[in-house]
């Protein structure tokens, strides 16, 4: 059962039962579709984004063995900066998404692809793939609602720790990957007790991580420095400078994904029960898109069509933007609202929101409205 | 990928290998996290030793069902035997699809390509895909030679090669290597048509320079070659090791008819079509590591029934959107429970399927 959040603007009031299962009856239509048309184009496409990317990265690395010249610098970090975004949006998050794994090719698969992150791949796909993109936008249950360490919601409780997360959101940006990496191993919550500590999970997951961070900064501030010599520092500065471009621009795309206006947010029921169409309902309110140019879509690796990527998380993702035409049709059809805008604009809508609920609510939470019939008592609590 | 230091009798290591082992340590370090082939893939696919892989050199037209590919394969490839096979995969429609294929050739070219040949069967993907799109230039994933269906290293005195359509290409292999060292060899080959015998021309030649005695068989004007047949063609049958290859209920008269004179050991057999997989409502399906098995029925994930059966599943979101529950199956057909959608695999295909949206539609192998 899909239960909002934040009843008083209920953007499904008008909806029965009825429409919900034929909007999920529509949306399985248009991936039937995709699944048809579904080949050699998308085979193709990744193929050559990876050359483009594989390129890239080869020829900014080679500029910047001569980064002691600042145009060489420029160029490099610039070119190694986009190579390390294009590495980690359109391919690395589609491919672990299994949008190509239908083309049998054990490169190119979510169960042998691993990226240019602090985080292992696997552990990424635990966290996103499987709890995130199951339990969308549902308190509690979806800490990509603010990563655990953010208050995202009006509804839940102030405390004087939100006034500095502003700061903490900044600091994200800068270190995402980290961040990332932190999250993927929920370790705010496994650090908290010894018998937590000593999990051997965790223990296992944390060596991996730590291997994979070990590694990944001896290339960018050890190997490729020391490669070119004279230019050590200037090489590792633009390393550095490279992750935190791309730091950034993943974390503004992806505040994007779920945190402006007009996104909704659930109550923190069990999925339990959840129709197909309920479910797809779910991933329509609580995602929004980022217009833009064709250009912006493959540097966001098209998660700037995040709603269609949430209906569709393993297709590939350079159908997102004719699928899109239907979606948003459909969304009209239903009278639902279509979150959407450019960047700038939404990047500011997330990062109002993230201050603004840094402070107490204005007012108090309203007391459940008299006229609202009782929720139905979710049948189980639910556990983390 | 490093291989791991081998230690030399002494137990120490030779100082240049450490040194190339070091050195691949940093290579593999700059590349991190993929591999340094990875990169030198944009650049020469060819030349990855894990990833074998074929360039097609030259297409020839053979009849208007079938083609030969000339084939230079990258490093890694290990030269074949007359009469064995290899897989080729091919990527139709973007969906890489692994068939196998004879190899036609000589062994030990000089120039180190090796040939296959190609018939177009019918509802073939592959080989309809090949017989229209095979250019030179194109890259094709290959797999080492494999198969038994080849000479003993003592040359029989007397041989017999008994084919049927594409049945002629391991056999031609194995006569353009040794036919030389073949005394007495009959080869009794059935085709449509004189026009669609693949080699014709070539085994024409072959019979009219008294290296070999052919008997060829026209289906469409003689009918099927029955194993009775044979004793009229050729009368010291039995005397003869023979090797078939050709369509299964041939085959399989053939070992019958073998079997009953009692000179089954002597008949050597490759069936190049595997069973056709046709999708029903749900099977069995094997755990090949546990020795597990479970009835699985239609509508039921192989995820629950594997797990009913106490077998232990990897799983995460059990909708199809985490792919944390993908193993390989060997063989079998599975129904995708969302769309319909048919997967199949045949032996040596480790197709990877999500076991939490997937259904047997018959006898299913799975790598777990």
């Amino acid at each position: 059962m899909t239960t909002l959040q934040r009843l008083e603007d209920n953007p499904i009031a008008h909806l029965t039962a009825e429409d919900i299962e034929a909007i999920g009856r529509e949306l399985d239509a248009i991936r039937d579709e995709v699944i048809a048309a579904r080949g050699e184009r998308d085979a193709a496409y990744i193929r050559r984004v990876i050359k483009v990317q594989r390129s890239l990265e080869m020829g900014s690395r080679a500029v910047l063995l001569f980064s002691l010249f600042p145009p060489a610098w420029i160029v490099g970090t610039a070119g190694l900066s986009v190579a390390k975004i294009l590495e980690n949006m359109e391919i690395g998050h589609n491919i672990l998404h299994g949008q190509y794994d239908f083309m049998r090719d054990p490169k190119i698969h979510s169960t042998t692809w691993e990226w240019d992150m602090a985080t292992p791949a696997e552990q990424w796909q635990h966290s996103h793939n499987e709890i995130h993109h199951k339990y969308t936008n549902v308190v509690g249950k979806d800490n990509d609602l603010g990563y655990g360490i953010m208050r995202v919601d009006e509804n839940q409780r102030w405390h004087p720790f939100y006034l500095a997360q502003p700061l903490w959101n900044f600091i994200n940006a800068l270190f995402f990957e980290y961040g990332i990496a932190a999250y993927d191993l929920e370790l705010g919550r496994n650090l908290k007790t010894k018998k937590r500590r000593s999990n051997p999970i965790f223990r296992k997951n944390l060596k991996a991580v730590g291997r994979k961070i070990g590694k990944q900064a001896l290339k960018d501030y050890v190997i490729h420095p020391a490669l070119s010599g004279p230019s050590f520092l200037h090489t590792m500065a633009a390393n550095f400078t490279a992750n935190v471009v791309r730091n950034v621009w993943s974390h503004s795309v992806i505040m994007c994904g779920h945190f402006p206006n007009g996104v909704s947010t659930f109550e923190r029921t069990s999925i339990k029960g959840e129709t197909r169409g309920e479910w797809y309902l779910r991933q329509m309110l609580g995602s929004a898109n980022i217009s833009g140019s064709k250009l912006m879509h493959i540097m966001t690796g098209n998660l700037s069509h995040q709603i269609e990527h949430h209906l569709f998380p393993d297709l590939p993702a350079s159908r997102y933007a004719e699928v899109a035409v239907k979606v948003r049709a459909l969304f009209e059809k239903y009278d639902l609202p279509y979150v959407t805008g450019p960047l700038p604009k939404q990047v500011a809508s997330a990062w109002a929101k993230v201050i603004r609920l840094s402070l107490p609510n204005r007012k108090p939470t309203p007391d459940p409205d008299p006229m609202i019939p009782p929720r139905r008592p979710v049948a189980e609590p639910v556990t983390a | 990928m490093t291989s791991p230091v081998r230690p030399t009798r002494l137990g120490h290591v030779p100082v240049t290998q450490t040194l190339r082992n070091g050195a691949w340590r940093v290579v593999e370090l700059v590349t991190t996290p993929v591999v340094p082939s990875d990169y030198l893939d944009v650049i020469a696919p060819l030349r990855n030793p894990n990833v074998l892989r074929a360039r097609v050199e030259a297409v020839h037209r053979e009849t208007a069902n079938a083609v030969t590919l000339e084939l230079r394969p990258g490093r890694g490839w290990r030269p074949h035997q007359p009469g064995q096979y290899v897989r080729l995969g091919v990527d139709v429609d973007g969906i890489r699809l692994w068939r196998s294929y004879s190899v036609s050739s000589a062994a030990g070219q000089p120039s180190g390509r090796i040939s296959v040949t190609v018939n177009a069967v019918r509802d073939g993907v592959v080989s309809s895909y090949l017989l229209a799109h095979a250019r030179r230039g194109m890259v094709l994933n290959l797999d080492l030679p494999a198969g038994d269906f080849v000479l003993p290293p003592a040359r029989p005195a007397k041989s017999l090669f008994v084919t049927a359509g594409s049945g002629i290409t391991p056999v031609m292999g194995i006569l353009r290597s040794a036919l030389h060292e073949l005394p007495d060899v009959v080869v009794v080959h059935s085709a449509r048509t004189p026009e669609d015998a693949v080699f014709g021309a070539e085994l024409r030649a072959l019979a009219a320079a008294g290296k070999l005695t052919l008997i060829e068989r026209h289906t469409g004007a003689d009918g099927r070659l029955k194993p009775a047949d044979l004793a009229e063609l050729v009368p010291d049958l039995f005397e003869r090791e023979t090797w078939a290859c050709g369509p299964g209920e041939m085959l399989d008269a053939l070992a019958d008819h073998w079997s009953e004179a009692g000179a089954a050991e002597r008949l050597h057999v490759e069936r190049f079509r595997p069973t056709v997989l046709v999708a029903g409502d749900g099977g069995s399906v094997t755990f090949e590591r546990s020795g597990a098995e479970v009835e699985a029925p239609a509508g039921v994930s192989i995820l629950d029934a594997g797990e009913a059966a106490g077998q232990l599943m990897p799983s995460g979101c059990r909708m199809g959107i985490c792919f944390k529950c993908v193993l390989p199956m060997r063989q079998g057909i599975v129904r995708d429970m969302r769309d319909g959608q048919i997967t199949t695999a045949v032996e040596g295909d480790n197709v990877l399927i999500q076991t939490c949206i997937s259904a047997a539609a018959g006898p299913c192998h799975l790598d777990a």
